[in-house]
């Protein structure tokens, strides 16, 4: 008897558990932009890229706090053959938010949409250049292998950015694997996504996950209204705030302002070195000079820049990788701290005199330079007064020059027609192929001298070197060591000075639970299956 | 009405002293960074507090003021010249010529001048000194805001060469330049002045907007639009109230200037 009101009691206690579980609410935020694309495949914004996240499922992640890789879609995995073959185990029972079953032949469908140079995937592009699948090996439908013609380096991190498709599904793409679905857009105005009926994976109480019912999306490309309606309530979280607005933030609403420590990105300098700069040959030789460029790094305070521009919300950069990137971090390489002095006796050792307050090179030029940077930047404004001062200690003038975008981007990769530019490396992944582009010496984006034949010095030829040294390497270790190199040879020849790297800030109400704010993009969101509103107790404001 | 008149003539006297002598008035080299005193409200050292260099925000206001009213009056002066020369001659000469000028204003009224400002700071050599690139800026700004004007002086001139003192003086045998020089500018100066006037506010706004944009005038040097670049954030505004002081003194220079100019021309 006992028994049996036990058994009659279940359904109830159930659904008394299933009430205390934080489930419901939507939550809102902004979008700074129109996404230009819903396609997962064919995403290159970052609008577009936070819809793919939360909308589509990938087989592994990389925890955005611990930065390990976790098991998604794949339950497990085995990479073989030194980097050219891996293996992935499925979850088996898994749904598309359409109710098809998903299977490992939708992972090669993905795949081989993604290598497709007729579709010509932007997050297809390594499948297509060093990451090309030779042969894909299905022995049971929960089981699929991957092989690669050579070494992928990062092999797994492939696979946090490969959003999966179904294969048979009558709407295609719009049927998903991540915890929302997409069920509303006006454009221009929002998107709302709503709980994945079908979606995979429970919590370690057995809730089904997300917990949340929607997310509002609303697309607002003024920050300042963003800040204003969050403060008003009408919005939970902030991704992404400039250190003014956090600052005061911080002040007026502590326990909403976020800071995840220092980000991927760095504000930096560079000196023009390409032979084919329309500038004249003297000032050249200036760019072209190791003390020249380090006795500017030496007389440039840093720990100004992080006080008086990022109200201290950055840390003084040494290199290109910042201490968010865990694992790529250099720390043996300190900042330069601003020794005016050292930087004076730099100068003077390379033929360069003082003759009253200027700075006159062998040739009796006086030396002056001028600095872009883009419009519109207060803060890259308020770094380049800095500069102004810091340099004239040294008997430099900078004559600062705003321009609009798109004429930066004109003189910087097409007509070569400037001195030196101020300017941030932003949008960078965690692992350093994402940079390949910058370091290559005949990469059209390697900053002071793109596009070069051959490298134009053996410092250059090394960094060549090294980085694809790493790129062929699937060794962690082995890598390693080799970015580890590369950041000392850019430290000592400064041909890019690293300025700062300003932190992560963010924002998030009052209301919000779960969040796990990381340096990582999606900074607040990767984890949006695990985020819920707190729901006001009765009776209680 | 006299009241009001006088104060904004002193005002208006004010900000000329003040922009003339600014380098004298200026407690501190505009450019100087007091990084130690950044970010300060308005006290004994910086009656109007220090930026976010802590540099001295009234230097910089009495500096940008020189540089915003003065340059914007140059190219309001200019455009009004232009637009004199370009309506007058039209208006004058007729037929072809009148076709031809009234074209070329139709065409400048309808160039995107933001853009073409836009364009022409881009292709200004980077080694440009602040004070050339924004005498520069200010200069195409006057060559680029004659077109409205010159409409304007046009049909004022067509009336009045159709009145009976130009007529007379047509009769009597006047010479063009004499009839143009002594008698016909003269009747159009309320107009002139009006454009004038009219310019003056709109070269303010422009490079104030180009300074929002930061486009206008160049680091160190201030301007009335560079300053107001401060203001773009409410929430900065409302933690520091006197940032907005250049948009106080914009305000308060195209009032007296209105209350001013536009009394006495309806009084003439």
């Amino acid at each position: 008897m006992k028994k049996f009101r036990l058994l009659l009691l279940m359904p109830v206690f159930f659904v008394a558990l299933l009430a205390a579980a934080p489930r419901g609410g939507e939550l809102r935020l902004c979008l700074r932009g129109e996404p230009k694309s819903l396609d997962p495949l064919m995403v290159t914004d970052e609008p577009s890229e936070v819809v793919r996240y939360l909308t589509s499922g990938i087989l592994l992640r990389r925890n955005r706090r611990t930065q390990q890789l976790e098991p998604e879609l794949a339950s497990a995995w085995k990479v073989g053959n030194a980097g050219k073959r891996i293996t992935f185990h499925l979850r088996p029972d898994v749904r598309f938010s359409d109710g098809t079953p998903f299977d490992a032949a939708d992972v090669e469908y993905t795949l081989r949409r993604l290598a497709d140079p007729g579709l010509a995937s932007p997050a297809g592009e390594i499948f297509r250049t060093a990451a090309r699948i030779q042969r894909f090996e299905r022995p049971n439908p929960l089981e699929i292998s991957l092989e690669f013609a050579s070494p992928v380096s990062a092999l797994e991190d492939l696979f946090d950015e490969a959003p999966l498709l179904s294969s048979r599904s009558p709407i295609k793409e719009k049927a998903v694997l991540g915890p929302f679905r997409l069920a509303h857009y006006r454009r221009g105005v929002s998107l709302r996504l709503e709980r994945n009926p079908n979606y995979w994976k429970v919590d370690s109480a057995g809730a089904r996950l997300p917990y949340l019912d929607a997310i509002l999306l609303e697309i607002q490309l003024n920050r300042d209204i963003e800040l204003t309606r969050f403060r008003r309530g009408e919005l939970q979280l902030i991704s992404n705030l400039d250190a003014d607005s956090f600052d005061r933030l911080r002040r007026q609403a502590p326990g909403e302002a976020v800071d995840a420590g220092a980000s991927l990105e760095s504000e930096m300098l560079w000196f023009n070195q390409s032979p084919a700069a329309p500038i004249a040959e003297y000032r050249k030789a200036w760019f072209r000079s190791r003390a020249f460029r380090r006795a500017i790094s030496e007389a440039i305070s840093r720990k100004d820049i992080v006080r008086l521009v990022f109200r201290g919300l950055a840390v003084e950069a040494a290199g290109p990788f910042s201490p968010a990137a865990k694992f790529w971090y250099n720390p043996r390489l300190a900042p330069p701290r601003q020794d005016t002095e050292s930087a004076r006796k730099r100068l003077a050792a390379a033929g360069f005199r003082r003759r009253e307050d200027r700075l006159l090179d062998a040739g009796g030029h006086a030396v002056e330079f001028s600095l872009i940077t883009n419009s519109g930047n207060r803060n890259r404004a308020r770094i380049a007064a800095l500069l102004q001062e810091d340099l004239a200690k040294l008997g430099i003038k900078v004559n600062v020059a705003a321009l609009d975008f798109p004429a930066l981007i004109e003189r910087l990769n097409h007509t070569h027609d400037y001195e030196a530019c101020l300017l941030s490396l932003s949008g960078i992944d965690l692992d350093p192929n994402d940079q390949m582009n910058v370091w290559l010496s005949s990469s059209s984006h390697h900053p002071w001298n793109p596009r070069q034949a051959k490298p134009a010095t053996p410092w250059e030829a090394d960094i060549d070197r090294l980085m694809k040294q790493q790129a062929a390497s699937y060794d962690p270790q082995e890598r390693k060591r080799a970015v580890d190199r590369l950041q000392e040879i850019v430290y000592e020849q400064a041909p890019v000075i690293y300025l700062v790297h300003p932190y992560a800030l963010m924002a998030v109400g009052a209301s919000v639970r779960g969040t796990e704010p990381s340096a990582l993009k999606p900074r607040l969101l990767w984890n949006a299956e695990r985020l819920y509103l707190e729901r006001p107790v009765a009776g209680k404001q | 009405m006299k009241v009001r008149s006088s104060a904004a003539a002193v005002l208006l006297i004010l900000l000329l002293v003040t922009a003339i002598g600014a380098d004298w008035i200026a407690p501190l080299p505009y450019q100087q960074q007091n990084r130690e005193e950044a970010r300060q409200s308005p006290g004994p050292a910086h009656w109007l507090g220090s930026d976010d260099l802590g540099r001295d925000l009234w230097s910089r206001l009495l500096h940008g003021t020189r540089v915003s009213l003065l340059l914007a009056a140059a190219a309001a002066l200019l455009a009004t010249l232009i637009a004199a020369a370009v309506g007058v001659t039209a208006a004058y000469c007729g037929g072809c010529a009148d076709r031809l000028l009234m074209s070329l204003t139709d065409l400048f009224l309808s160039i995107p001048w933001l853009f073409l400002l836009l364009t022409v700071r881009a292709l200004l050599p980077l080694n440009t000194p602040p004070w050339e690139s924004m005498a520069i800026t200010f200069l195409l700004l006057g060559l680029l805001g004659w077109a409205g004007a010159a409409r304007l002086v046009r049909a004022s001139a067509l009336a009045r060469l159709a009145s009976p003192f130009a007529l007379q003086a047509h009769a009597a045998g006047l010479s063009p330049p004499r009839l143009l020089a002594f008698h016909l500018l003269p009747n159009l100066t309320p107009v002139l002045e009006a454009q004038f006037l009219l310019a003056l506010p709109a070269f303010l706004l422009g490079e104030a907007n180009l300074g929002m944009l930061g486009l206008g005038v160049s680091e160190p040097l201030p301007s009335w639009g560079n300053l107001l670049a401060g203001l773009t954030s409410p929430g900065a505004v409302a933690e520091s109230p006197w940032l907005i002081a250049p948009a106080v003194l914009v305000l308060l220079s195209l009032l007296a200037m209105h209350e001013l100019f536009g009394r006495s021309r309806r009084i003439a």
